[in-house]
């Protein structure tokens, strides 16, 4: 009997704090890296007769947030109240949506939505340890800035289907809330945080297996890595004949270890309500008018716009998909009449300038965008080697220029078409005779050390192709 | 003397000039330092060192307000303990608008911890005395306040009604207290009962003063996002008669369950109803019964969560523990008195997973059939009237030990707060020596013609408050 | 009715501490509430819709502007215990 084969079957909540001015509920302005409780006021410390506030910048980031994920937005919505007591949630409860959410099923990519709903974000508990001040032996010392961050709740079907698809599938979704402009999407920061609702089944099955929930992974990496980790783990326990017991995990990227979050305390019981303090939202046809307006050109569209260019799929999806590689390549195509043809353009910028500045924003970089797409029409001018425009690039990237003027300084040019090939080609075939008369024979794999010659002697600066041609002309081939 | 003065007329003689304000202030801040009722928790010391100006349409008149109005460096505890000593940061807007119009803090009055009581013996500051006879409660939830303006220490006072809580100790003192409709004055600066019933509203000796304070409260605020104003601007009421008025006496609230006493004095204000041009008749409101059953959910499950925030970490008493989850439990426990837990334990109950359809969800709908009654009933009516309170002011100490008895005295009072409407509470003559109260409840945003017609029918009945009857003896 | 395992169910929810008596007392008392409120299962709400509030008002949204902040020791002022810029609690993790 050959071995049961498992499919992981993964649905994703995803928390986006808004990039509004003011905090959800209050006129507290957002801040990261501010000194502790320098931006709180009655309403979001939760002060005996403040009243919550909602902010109309984060219902139209919801909205916005709606249609790119093609939701259905409800007509109408309201707020409730989770109840629960922690010393990060100044007023006892939190006010999130429940039954009635902002945005109702849609769809980004291969993914469904399953509803997006707004919140307010929990303020942030900083362990210190033991402290003579309380009794306790452990302290913990709440700093109430980020609560009351407007966020977006995303919640997906459970249609991812490993912990690659998850990756791609959030590198998409980040990419189309930065596009929108409504959140710094940054995990680093906690503005992008995420969770996963793991099971697994025999692969053909259609039931659902008991889920798992992976708590608060904050890098794309440790989702990734999270999810395969928690994937191989009910596999083990399944295998082994055992039950997935449902229960909330927490994933260390270091130790890779999966932990159970279980406390002692009894199951939670939020007693949502709805929130007396607000009345509800309502969608007016003015505010989906500002909605759609505002909505920017999404990747899915633009990935099409780059392949009308003439972009191969693959090159479009990856410049929509990471904005700021497309925005890096469209500058690059505007600036410079000498530019390469799109795709040129855009491998070089896919392909080589990324494999110099990684994950970085290359806005950032000291190769100006013009600077690459003229550095890709030099190359498919033959100015210059694919090789040597690498060398170039190098430089491009550290100390920024202009490509001409680095050729120029470095003799990195291809060699003009005026005979000086054909003659150092002629010595190359007098100094190496047995190679010579081996292609001569048939056998062109023994140009390699005539090119190689060429190549010395030229500095890189020949084309290869070139080089091949003449060989053969003066061998009578 | 300037404290024989009722507020209208206060007003009117300092703007006359023939009245300092700082002495009308004074002469209130005496006899609310010398008060012996426990009706305020904390007096001004000095009357205000700027005089108001003087165009100021309150001129001064000191105001006394309820202790859960957060008054910004004032102590603002609700009557709990849990609050002992804490300074609010900012004001309530109803406060911060009354003195904007020229009428000063004069002093925090007593009350139930955090408005959850028909005694003011659910106080974590004791027990608040009826200037009519001090072994009986005054009411509850606002009693300081109505004890402080039935008394004469203060010449009007704000207070807040969430099932009755304005309106009942207006009755059980021989007062006028009005509970506007819901989202007529600002909640900000409000410590929260329940969120979707309360609602802040003036006890006064006349109409005239209901009238005058609240023109001057109500009005939208974008510190509320439930607060709506009224329609109109509310004038001073001036009708003598009642031609033309349809009122309305629903079954439900006027037989089974009022004393005889009471009910007396009420079918005799019915009959003067009708002398001055108004017809009477007997009107249903089917589900009113349950009202309180509705309210006695919805009231604690919003108060559940409303005093959450009372945690020990921000704010307020803590009682200090090794771990959190005592820290909690023990602060909350030493914090609140009996009563509120009571009320939390309900609520939390109420709303508790398996519990919320059963409880909460059907509350919320017998709202809205209670709402319903009320909007056929002001088919044919202009008012709802009824008795304020079923009783007369009740010993100290003798409901303490039944909290269902004490519930069902708000059954009078319960269904108006259900449906957010006006009702105003007036004097009604006595009844064993002790005041008794009229209910006139009127449709939404109809202030004006509820308080006419309170003021014609407050002629007519010609009550002498206590603050008369203590200046004529 | 509520026996007194769902009485200390829910103060444990409402983290209320309850002494023996308190429970005891709350178990009679609340039962005696709830008696009279179970009434309500009475009606026929079926085809009712529910109230959460009484004003008719949507949408009152508040414009994001950035309004002062309290100075953090005015926000601090009124804390049982605090460490230098924060309030202190117990360590939800200890014991």
């Amino acid at each position: 009997m050959s071995p049961v084969e498992y499919e992981p079957v993964i649905g994703l909540e995803i928390h986006v704090q808004l990039k509004t001015k003011t905090k959800m509920f209050c006129g507290c302005e957002l801040s990261f890296g501010d000194p502790p409780n320098t931006h709180t006021c009655p309403r979001c410390l939760g002060l005996p007769g403040s009243l919550p506030l909602p902010n109309a910048r984060a219902i139209h980031y919801g909205l916005l947030i709606g249609m790119a994920l093609e939701c259905e937005l409800a007509p109408r919505s309201i707020f409730h109240r989770k109840n629960y007591f922690y010393p990060d949630l100044p007023k006892g409860y939190q006010i999130s949506q429940y039954d009635e959410p902002l945005c109702g099923p849609g769809r980004l990519g291969d993914v469904r939505i399953h509803r997006v709903h707004l919140e307010e974000d929990a303020a942030k508990l900083v362990h210190v340890g033991a402290s003579g001040r309380i009794h306790a032996s452990d302290a913990s010392v709440v700093d109430f800035n980020r609560g009351g961050t407007p966020l977006a709740e995303i919640v997906t079907e459970p249609d991812v289907t490993s912990a690659e698809h998850a990756r791609e599938w959030l590198t998409l979704l980040r990419t189309t809330l930065r596009q929108l402009g409504v959140s710094d999407v940054n995990m680093d920061e906690g503005s992008l945080r995420c969770d996963a609702n793991i099971s697994i089944r025999p692969k053909g099955e259609t039931q659902l297996g008991t889920k798992t929930e992976l708590k608060n992974m904050n890098s794309f990496r440790f989702i990734e890595r999270g999810i395969r980790a928690e994937v191989a783990r009910q596999e083990e326990i399944l295998r082994n004949g055992e039950q997935v017991v449902q229960e909330t995990l927490h994933f260390d990227p270091r130790t890779e270890a999966i932990t159970s979050l279980r406390s002692k305390e009894e199951a939670h019981d939020y007693r949502y309500f709805p929130e007396p303090d607000l009345v509800p939202v309502t969608i007016t046809s003015d505010m989906l008018d500002t909605a759609r307006a505002a909505l920017p050109e999404l990747p899915a569209a633009r990935q099409e716009r780059f392949e009308a260019l003439g972009l191969q799929p693959d090159t479009a999806r990856q410049l929509a998909w990471r904005s700021e590689l497309g925005d890096y390549f469209e500058t690059a195509l505007q600036a410079n009449g000498d530019a390469g043809s799109p795709q040129a353009v855009a491998n070089w910028v896919c392909n080589e300038l990324v494999a110099r500045i990684g994950d970085e924003d290359p806005a950032g970089s000291k190769a100006a965008p013009g600077a690459v797409a003229a550095l890709a029409g030099l190359v498919e001018r033959k100015a210059v080697t694919p090789n040597n425009a690498k060398l170039v690039l190098d430089k491009l990237v550290n100390d920024g220029g202009d490509p001409a003027q680095i050729i120029e300084a470095e003799g990195l040019g291809a060699l003009a078409d005026d005979g000086e090939l054909e003659g150092i080609v002629e010595a190359a075939l007098a100094a190496n005779a047995d190679a010579a008369e081996k292609i001569r024979g048939g056998n062109m794999k023994a140009i390699g050390p005539i090119i190689g010659h060429v190549m010395r002697e030229t500095k890189g600066r020949a084309d290869g192709g070139e080089v091949t041609r003449i060989v053969r002309e003066k061998l009578g081939l | 003397m300037p404290t024989d003065l009722t507020a209208v007329q206060a007003a009117e003689a300092v703007r006359a000039g023939e009245l300092s304000a700082t002495e009308l202030f004074d002469a209130y801040r005496e006899r609310a330092a010398a008060d012996d009722l426990n009706a305020y928790t904390w007096v001004a010391d000095a009357a205000p060192t700027e005089a108001p100006p003087a165009d100021a349409p309150l001129a001064g008149v000191p105001v006394a307000i309820k202790d859960l109005f957060c008054t910004e460096g004032v102590p603002s505890q609700a009557g709990s303990r849990i609050l002992e000593g804490y300074l609010p940061p900012y004001t309530a807007t109803s406060v911060a608008r009354l003195a904007a119009a020229g009428a000063p803090l004069l002093g925090k009055t007593n009350q139930d911890e955090f408005a959850m009581g028909s005694s003011n013996e659910n106080s974590g500051y004791g027990p608040v005395l009826n200037p009519w006879d001090r072994t009986r409660v005054p009411g509850g939830s606002s009693g300081g306040s109505a004890a402080a303006v039935a008394g004469g220490s203060a010449p009007w006072a704000l207070g807040t009604d969430t099932g009755g809580s304005i309106r009942q100790p207006a009755a059980l003192t021989g007062i006028v207290g009005l509970k506007p409709t819901y989202g007529a004055i600002s909640r900000y600066g409000m410590i929260a009962f329940a969120s979707s019933l309360d609602q802040a509203g003036p006890l006064t000796r006349t109409v005239a003063d209901s009238a005058l304070m609240l023109r001057h409260l109500q009005g939208a605020d974008t510190r509320d996002m439930t607060s709506v104003g009224l329609r109109e601007e509310i004038v001073l009421p001036t009708a003598e008669r009642l031609d033309g008025i349809k009122l309305g006496v629903p079954e439900e609230l006027s037989g089974e369950g009022i004393e005889p006493g009471v009910r007396d004095a009420f079918e005799r204000s019915l009959q003067l109803a009708e002398e001055l041009g108004a017809t009477v008749e007997s009107c249903k409101l089917p589900h009113a019964p349950h009202a309180l059953s509705a309210y006695y959910i919805l009231a604690p499950a919003e108060c559940s969560s409303n005093l959450a925030r009372f945690d020990g970490v921000r704010y307020g008493q803590r009682v200090e523990a090794d771990t959190l989850m005592d820290m909690y439990t023990r602060t909350r426990h030493d914090g609140f008195g009996p009563e509120v837990k009571r009320r939390i334990m309900l609520g939390t109950y109420a709303l508790s997973s398996g519990y919320y359809d059963a409880y909460y969800g059907r509350a919320q709908r017998v709202r809205t059939k209670i709402a319903e009654d009320f909007a056929a009933a002001f088919e044919r009516f202009d008012f709802v009237v009824t008795p304020t309170s079923p009783s007369v002011a009740f010993e100290l100490g003798a409901k303490t030990d039944d909290p269902l008895s004490m519930y069902l005295n708000d059954f009078c009072t319960v269904p108006m707060s259900l449906a957010g409407i006006p009702a105003i509470s007036i004097p009604n003559g006595l009844s064993d020596g002790l005041p008794t109260g009229l209910q006139l409840a009127a449709p939404a945003f109809a202030e004006n013609k509820l308080l006419d017609a309170a003021h014609a029918l407050e002629a007519a009945l010609g009550f002498q408050r206590l603050d008369q009857r203590e200046t004529v003896a | 009715m509520i026996d007194r395992e769902q009485v200390l169910h829910v103060a444990r929810l409402a983290r209320l501490e309850l002494t023996e008596d308190e429970v005891e007392h709350m178990t009679g008392e609340l039962s005696k509430v709830l008696g009279h409120i179970d009434k309500i299962a009475e009606l026929d709400l079926d085809d009712v819709a529910p109230t959460s509030h009484v004003v008719t008002v949507e949408n009152a949204l508040r414009p994001d502007e950035p309004e002062p902040s309290l100075p953090r020791d005015v926000a601090l002022a009124s804390a049982p215990a605090v460490s230098d810029d924060g309030f202190l609690v117990p360590s939800p993790q200890a014991g």
